[in-house]
């Protein structure tokens, strides 16, 4: 409530309160009008894939990429997932795609137990030197790959992985580890240390609180967690055309050769309906995810 | 500390050092070893496979008499500057926009953000049949009867690298925006008051008291892009695959060819030094601000 005085003070100069909305004055038509151009333009792309994707190759040759198709078509989706050619390989995409599953869920799996543990023993477990290796690990991740891509080759052939599936599950849980440890350091170092004091006294010892205590409280970081690999491990390229054979590609890589092979006639179509199809993994997640991802990203620029 | 005094420091927490082995082996075997290995190798003329013959500075004397990799650190000197200051501009005009207590918000930055879910092989891919000269916007602008209209910055090497910093731009302004956002929200309702009190302008309080107040936003932000600038590979390799010639050639690229194609790896190395090189000026002195002023403190 307001005081009187107040009231008075003011009463003979203009009117008190909030001013009443309207709901279109200058400022909103600016506002929504550039968000409303700015949107189009970035979901133009999407919506010429999918128009792209479902026309004939003639209406393609006759028409615009921004029309609708006049007769609606699945055929280049069958042919990109099945039959696309890629050097002398032409059973489509589908290879690439198992290819990247098969490599995406050991990936996700290992590197968050690994990180976790990780970033678990750095917050409560501290030990001498624990912090100038995390501090490594940290800056590590700001060291461009290509400086590392040749010594891990050497390491991959000494142990026999090299152009494995294997071998590109550890790269990707030796790259994951600097921003996954990091974000569940992060997370265990804002648990109330009385929680972990009692189950110190109750007995409890390193495995047991992380399994008892620290795992389950933490579902919301673990969710981030798998947001984060498995779009950054479906959508890597680099480590997949270094670190894999033509018939273990992962599915990026698969389709840069499907897109960009030089031999034959271009069928753009199927291209787009091959590109929408390796993007719709990492989209299904974006769009289910929703805020998760967002935090995700967050987590990703928080300073360590 | 304590710990150094007592004898059985080693057998200490030995649960939490077994748990960590992965995480020093990946810091010391590959983030550290790995780069001094491949630092080391850089002054020795390694071909098929790496020997060490040093021959001093040779391979970098090489490397900068190169036209291609000239060509590279050139387009990627134009890509980085470029996108660093497009980014941020749209990344906080975006946010600023978003950060109105508007209708739609999340809609919004739904719609902003999704193509940062996308891998840049898809982005550039997409980009790549939106510029086709014969299919795409330049034919649509002809169409329209603009016959001499030309657009066709993947096929013309005085502009291609603009071409891939559309591309770039689309994929990763949402980023930009999301950290901003961030940081707007983190700015405490009071200024704003405080601001509408005194009668500042809204552009003003933005451009003289938001902006300062969000530094260290900003140079996360900016640590984060610069980075993956520098690791700028898939994306020209789907959208132009360096081409036309040697026009959009970058570092990454140059790296890439030349360990594991040309089969010159002493080249490679030494490019790829010169990479971290570059990424070291930036992180040393953010690291030294971010982390040293707060020792001393």
């Amino acid at each position: 409530m307001a005081s009187p005085a107040v009231f008075a003070s003011s009463a003979g100069v203009e009117p008190h309160g909030p001013r009443p909305r309207r709901a279109i004055s200058r400022r909103n038509v600016i506002v929504y009008g550039t968000l409303l151009v700015v949107a189009i333009y970035y979901l133009l792309p999407l919506y010429v894939m999918v128009v792209t994707s479902l026309k004939g190759m003639p209406e393609i040759r006759l028409g615009n990429i921004f029309s609708p198709p006049v007769e609606i078509t699945f055929e280049p989706w069958v042919k990109a997932w099945a039959t696309a050619c890629t050097g002398l390989n032409c059973d489509g995409l589908s290879r690439g795609f198992w290819n990247s599953v098969r490599i995406t869920v050991p990936s996700v799996i290992i590197s968050i137990a690994i990180a976790s543990v990780n970033g678990y023993a750095l917050a409560n477990w501290r030990f001498k030197g624990s912090e100038t290796f995390f501090a490594i690990l940290i800056f590590g991740a700001f060291i461009p790959y290509q400086v590392m891509l040749y010594p891990i080759v050497i390491i991959l052939r000494e142990i026999g992985l090299y152009g494995s599936l294997w071998g590109l599950v550890i790269v990707h849980c030796i790259f994951g580890m600097p921003i996954l440890t990091l974000l569940f350091r992060n997370y265990f170092t804002s648990v109330p240390e009385e929680l972990f004091k009692a189950a110190r006294v109750d007995g409890a010892g390193f495995w047991g609180i992380y399994l008892k205590i620290m795992l389950p409280m933490s579902l919301p970081i673990f969710v981030v967690a798998l947001i984060i690999q498995i779009t950054g491990i479906w959508n890597d390229f680099l480590f997949g055309v270094v670190y894999t054979r033509p018939d273990t590609y992962p599915m990026t890589v698969q389709l840069n050769n499907i897109v960009n092979s030089v031999q034959g006639v271009k069928e753009y179509n199927v291209n787009m309906a091959a590109t929408l199809l390796t993007g719709l993994v990492p989209l299904v997640i974006y769009f289910i995810s929703g805020k998760l991802f967002v935090r995700g990203i967050a987590a990703g620029a928080v300073k360590g | 500390m304590a710990d150094r005094t007592r004898p059985s420091g080693l057998f200490k927490n030995v649960n939490a050092k077994i748990a960590s082995i992965p995480m020093i082996l990946t810091a010391l075997c590959v983030f550290l070893g790995g780069t001094l290995w491949t630092v080391v190798y850089s002054f020795t003329d390694s071909k098929l496979l790496p020997r060490l013959r040093f021959v001093g500075l040779d391979q970098y004397e090489r490397l900068w008499s190169a036209p291609r990799w000239l060509v590279s650190i050139e387009n990627l000197a134009v890509y980085g500057v470029l996108s660093l200051i497009l980014s941020l501009v749209i990344g906080f005009v975006l946010a600023a926009l978003l950060d109105q207590k508007i209708r739609f918000e999340n809609t919004f930055r739904t719609i902003f953000l999704y193509p940062f879910a996308l891998s840049f092989v898809v982005t550039g891919l997409v980009w790549q049949w939106i510029l086709n000269p014969q299919f795409g916007i330049q034919h649509i602008v002809r169409s329209l009867g603009f016959e001499s209209f030309t657009f066709d910055p993947l096929y013309n090497a005085d502009i291609v690298m603009y071409g891939i910093l559309i591309a770039g731009l689309w994929q990763g302004t949402g980023l930009v925006m999301c950290l901003m956002l961030a940081g707007l929200r983190g700015i405490d309702e009071d200024i704003w008051k405080a601001a509408r009190v005194d009668g500042i302008p809204m552009w003003k309080t933005y451009l003289f008291i938001v902006i300062p107040m969000m530094r260290p936003v900003f140079i996360t932000t900016l640590v984060i892009i610069t980075s993956g600038i520098v690791k700028l590979y898939d994306l020209v390799v789907a959208q132009t695959g360096g081409g036309p010639g040697n026009a959009s050639e970058v570092p990454a690229k140059y790296v890439y060819e030349f360990m594991f194609r040309a089969q010159n790896l002493g080249q490679g190395f030494a490019a790829s030094t010169m990479m971290l090189l570059s990424v070291a000026i930036i992180i040393i002195p953010w690291a030294y601000l971010e982390f040293g002023g707060k020792r001393r403190g």
